[in-house]
């Protein structure tokens, strides 16, 4: 990141890390076990870019011991949020709950040194992508350019480059749009015997772009007999806007969509995005970070992230019920961090994709390490993104594969991108989406 | 030399920086404080000291010319993989050259047909595992630390690990290696073969904690998976009911591929932690795993399971799917990160008895508990007498650290009494420096310095390490403030 941004880099640390509660430092007991699985530390062997590294130095700050210059900040900066140390740690260190209000200290004391937030952040992060509508509007263009083919004039012909390099990214991004689906209504009957009423988390890149998956999920939950609810005045999560600092305005998300599902009673809140639902089920803790002691708060939160079930894990400890529509396809499952490492959901996902006829899944090696999306790091440490997306390319392609499946929309995105640079028409699916293919009795291809 | 000649590296640094990125580029040199703040330790963090700087070199042309300008100028270098050692072993004594494998980590080759790979020094050990999955053999050493330590490190302190007792420590798995001499000489130690003519020097540098140079490339032995396993749980009223029983199993021929006792304390940590279904009440559980072949792996769960009856077993336990099995060994490979729930500081001692001493040290180790006033649980590899007794406190009372303190010199010296060693797997490193020459002799340290000084004239590599040399920094004096609290084991 460019040094110009961050007005503090050389002065005093101030109180970064107050909000950090000193004991969960003290868990660390610097064993190392965390390094291997760290996806930084792999790839550059450098202790400064492992969780036990970043642990010491967001200490040593802490601590005093160590001014946040700009070679520190790199280090914290670029650790992906995947939580693989969490898996790893036998001593159980929230590593989560410490880079995360530590970064929120410093975009706040960053803010407050007279830092402003980049047009990047306040248009794309901020103003546009958490808004569902505003990004759905936004892509009518890519999706015109996309069916005139006017997107592959672009890039062939080098135009793209004429865009800021974070636009550049984006557009690369961009998966093949499937054609406009209908927005989802408020409320889809049970098929069957009724066995729950479930709400739908739709959250807001994910409903732009993946919306096709939301209407597979809600069918899913149908044939299970389970009648839908999708609450019109739910939000996006707040992930994005805590995770660059906007800590307030997460928390009154959280808060809306507290309110919006409680107002449905719901027996569960479904969630098909890995990133969506670990933010979800956070909530209570950051919460306690950010507004300790206020019950008006802590106790709705804590009512919804009760509710809250990634798809899998929902129909895994409702029974599903087979599908029967046989798909013959030879793929491999890529564990998304944020359902792997911060829900620990691994094998509801394959049980579910086990229960489709003639779906064979290949074991993809390193398939607990990040693929490099982790969010908007694409756009905010393009390097390190890509060479994690070669090396999850490499693996994938070991397993000769038809197609991949991942259950997060942020990993969906890079892999498809990586596939498209590599010239490689191989599909990217949700679990979802293969599983409504079976009950429907459709092809994929 | 003493250290005091060595550490002069203030006044020549800038110029060595320069070469040492000309030999493995900018990118791949730490030089400023904050880059070098986290290598001032590894797991063991009593002692703390930061190098100059940090290299990464790729290839073993870069490991020779980085040892030869550390020999040109006089610097000490240290080589370090992981740094997962819990003695101390990557400690830069008196700063210097901090020479990091971690990006030699290149599995070179394997060959099944003659049961070997070549892999780098910086592979993580898990990863090697990983790649000979599905080939139907594996590299047996097993230290728990395996998820993130290297075969490197491993031929440094000659690990061992759960399946030790049956398959022996890294040495016995290591057919040879590339080694950069502290001069800066390559050399071929052992080879392909499972038997070189001449001198064993391989099993002479595996265990030799990088004072003897450092190893750049390494021959391991491949060993085929077990065609079927049994693991069984022993429950007893009392640790010297399960220690009998170990006993009982060994002297009556079998050799278990596992064999670990939890007591009731770890139990209670265990329990809370991963539900497995423990008695809360026993004195002491035994893992007991037996591996070979199928016709074979039922006869001998008989036998171990009459003995621990006969020792006074309150029930034997079968992990009956493979479900099972994993969760009862995650409880024993997680045991120390569930040890928070009892106490918010610990300290792991790594001490040897002979087999048939277990049922005396655990009885002092409760005993010397109790003087000291300081709670003790016990998880280790009870099979080959390695104990790890847990020291329970809180850091943030120094009295108490105090008597953490006192209780553990009392134990180690206590196992050296009965017999045993102040470290079954985790090597001297600088912790246990001063208890050499309780270990061993005057004249036993002057052949093994002979030996050192035979690869390592000059001292400059890993210097202050494993051998209290007599007129150096005074190492061996240095009074421990805080004891180690230790997690991988």
């Amino acid at each position: 990141m460019a040094n110009d941004q961050h007005p503090m880099n050389t002065k005093s640390t101030g109180n970064l890390g107050a909000k950090i509660e000193y004991e969960k430092y003290l868990d660390c007991v610097h064993c190392g076990l965390c390094t291997a699985a760290c996806p930084t530390y792999l790839e550059t062997g450098d202790e400064n870019k492992s969780p036990r590294g970043r642990i010491y130095l967001m200490r040593a700050v802490t601590d005093g011991r160590l001014e946040l210059t700009s070679e520190v900040r790199e280090n914290l900066e670029l650790c992906l949020d995947c939580r693989a140390c969490e898996t790893a740690c036998p001593s159980g260190v929230q590593y989560g709950r410490l880079i995360e209000p530590f970064r929120m200290d410093v975009e706040q004391s960053d803010a407050a040194a007279g830092g402003k937030p980049s047009w990047f952040q306040k248009r794309i992060l901020h103003g546009l992508l958490p808004d569902r509508k505003k990004t759905r509007r936004a892509l009518i263009p890519a999706r015109i350019m996309q069916t005139l083919r006017l997107d592959r004039v672009i890039e062939s012909v080098g135009l793209v480059r004429l865009l800021p390099e974070k636009l550049q990214r984006m557009f690369k991004q961009l998966p093949r749009l499937e054609p406009r689906s209908p927005e989802l209504p408020e409320r889809l009957p049970a098929i069957g015997p009724k066995r729950a009423t479930v709400g739908l988390f739709l959250g807001c890149v994910a409903d732009a772009m993946f919306r096709q998956t939301h209407w597979a999920t809600a069918r899913v939950l149908q044939q299970n007999g389970c009648e839908v609810v999708i609450p019109r005045n739910q939000a996006c999560c707040g992930a994005m806007h805590y995770h660059s600092g906007a800590d307030r305005p997460a928390l009154q998300l959280a808060l809306q969509n507290a309110a919006a599902f409680d107002e449905a009673e719901v027996d569960a809140v479904v969630v098909n995005v890995a990133g969506c639902g670990a933010m979800l089920k956070d909530y209570p803790e950051i919460a306690h970070e950010i507004a300790p002691n206020d019950t008006a708060i802590a106790d709705p939160l804590g009512k919804l992230t009760d509710k809250i079930k990634d798809i899998s894990e929902f129909l895994s400890e409702l029974g599903p019920i087979a599908p029967t529509g046989e798909i013959k396809l030879r793929a491999t499952y890529h564990d998304a961090c944020h359902l792997c490492h911060a829900q620990q959901i691994r094998e509801q996902p394959r049980e579910l994709l086990k229960l489709i006829p003639g779906l064979e899944l290949i074991p993809l090696p390193e398939s607990e390490i990040c693929c490099g999306a982790a969010g908007s790091y694409n756009l905010t440490e393009p390097e390190m993104s890509d060479r994690l997306a070669k090396r999850k390319y490499g693996n994938i392609m070991l397993t000769d594969p038809q197609a991949v499946i991942t259950a997060n929309a942020g990993c969906s995105l890079q892999i498809q991108a990586e596939m498209r640079q590599q010239r490689q028409r191989i599909p990217v699916f949700h679990p979802i989406d293969l599983l409504d293919m079976s009950y429907r009795g459709v092809s994929p291809v | 030399m003493s250290v005091d000649e060595m550490t002069t590296t203030s006044e020549s640094l800038p110029a060595i920086l320069d070469n040492l990125r000309e030999i493995v580029g900018a990118d791949s040199v730490l030089s400023s404080h904050e880059q070098l703040l986290v290598y001032e330790c590894d797991g063991f963090v009593i002692e703390k000291n930061t190098p100059d700087c940090v290299v990464f070199p790729e290839t073993t042309e870069q490991v020779v010319a980085i040892v030869k300008l550390c020999n040109q100028h006089q610097i000490p270098f240290v080589p370090r993989g992981a740094g997962t050692s819990l003695a101390g072993g990557c400690l830069p004594v008196g700063g210097g050259v901090m020479i990091a494998l971690t990006r030699m980590r290149g599995i070179h080759e394997v060959n099944l047909r003659d049961r070997y790979a070549v892999v780098g020094p910086g592979t993580v050990n898990v990863h090697l595992t990983q790649h000979l999955k599905g080939t139907g053999f594996h590299y047996a050493p097993d230290p728990s630390s395996q998820g993130a330590c290297t075969i490197g490190g491993n031929v440094a302190t000659n690990s061992g690990g759960p399946h030790t007792l049956k398959y022996g420590v890294t040495v016995n798995h290591i057919l040879g290696a590339e080694v950069v001499l502290p001069d800066g000489e390559v050399v071929q130690l052992g080879g392909y073969l499972a038997e070189s003519p001449g001198y064993d020097l391989t099993g002479l540098f595996v265990g030799s904690e990088g004072t003897f140079g450092v190893c750049t490339k390494v021959i391991v032995r491949l060993t085929r998976d077990p065609a079927a396993y049994r693991t069984m749980l022993g429950v007893f009223e009392t640790v010297s009911d399960a220690t009998q029983s170990i006993s009982g199993i060994i002297g009556a021929g079998i050799i278990p591929a596992a064999l670990e006792l939890m007591d009731q304390g770890i139990i209670e940590a265990v329990e809370a932690a991963f539900g497995f279904g423990f008695p809360l009440d026993a004195g002491a559980v035994l893992l007991i795993e037996v591996d070979g072949l199928e016709v074979a792996v039922d006869n001998e769960a008989k036998q171990i399971v009459e003995l621990c009856e006969q020792h006074g077993a309150r029930e034997v336990r079968k992990a009956d799917s493979p479900q099972q099995r994993d969760l009862l060994w995650k409880c024993r490979k997680k045991a120390f990160g569930a040890i928070g729930r009892l106490s918010p500081s610990y300290c792991t001692q790594d001490g040897v008895v002979p087999r048939t001493k277990l049922p005396e040290i655990l009885k002092f180790i409760t005993e010397s508990g109790a003087r000291h006033d300081i709670r003790i649980v016990n998880v280790f590899h009870a099979g080959d007498g390695n104990i790890h007794p847990i020291l329970l406190f809180d850091e943030r009372d120094s009295e108490q650290v105090e008597r953490v303190l006192r209780a553990s010199d009392e134990i180690l010296n206590r196992c050296i009494e009965l017999g045993g060693s102040v470290t079954g797997e985790h090597g001297i490193g600088v912790e246990k420096i001063s208890f050499m020459n309780k270990l061993f002799t005057a004249e036993d340290l002057e052949t093994m310095e002979s030996v050192r000084i035979a690869f390592n004239p000059l001292g400059l590599c890993s210097p202050q390490k494993m051998l209290p040399t007599a007129g150096a920094c005074g190492m061996e004096h240095i009074e421990r403030s805080h004891p180690a609290r230790k997690a991988a084991l």
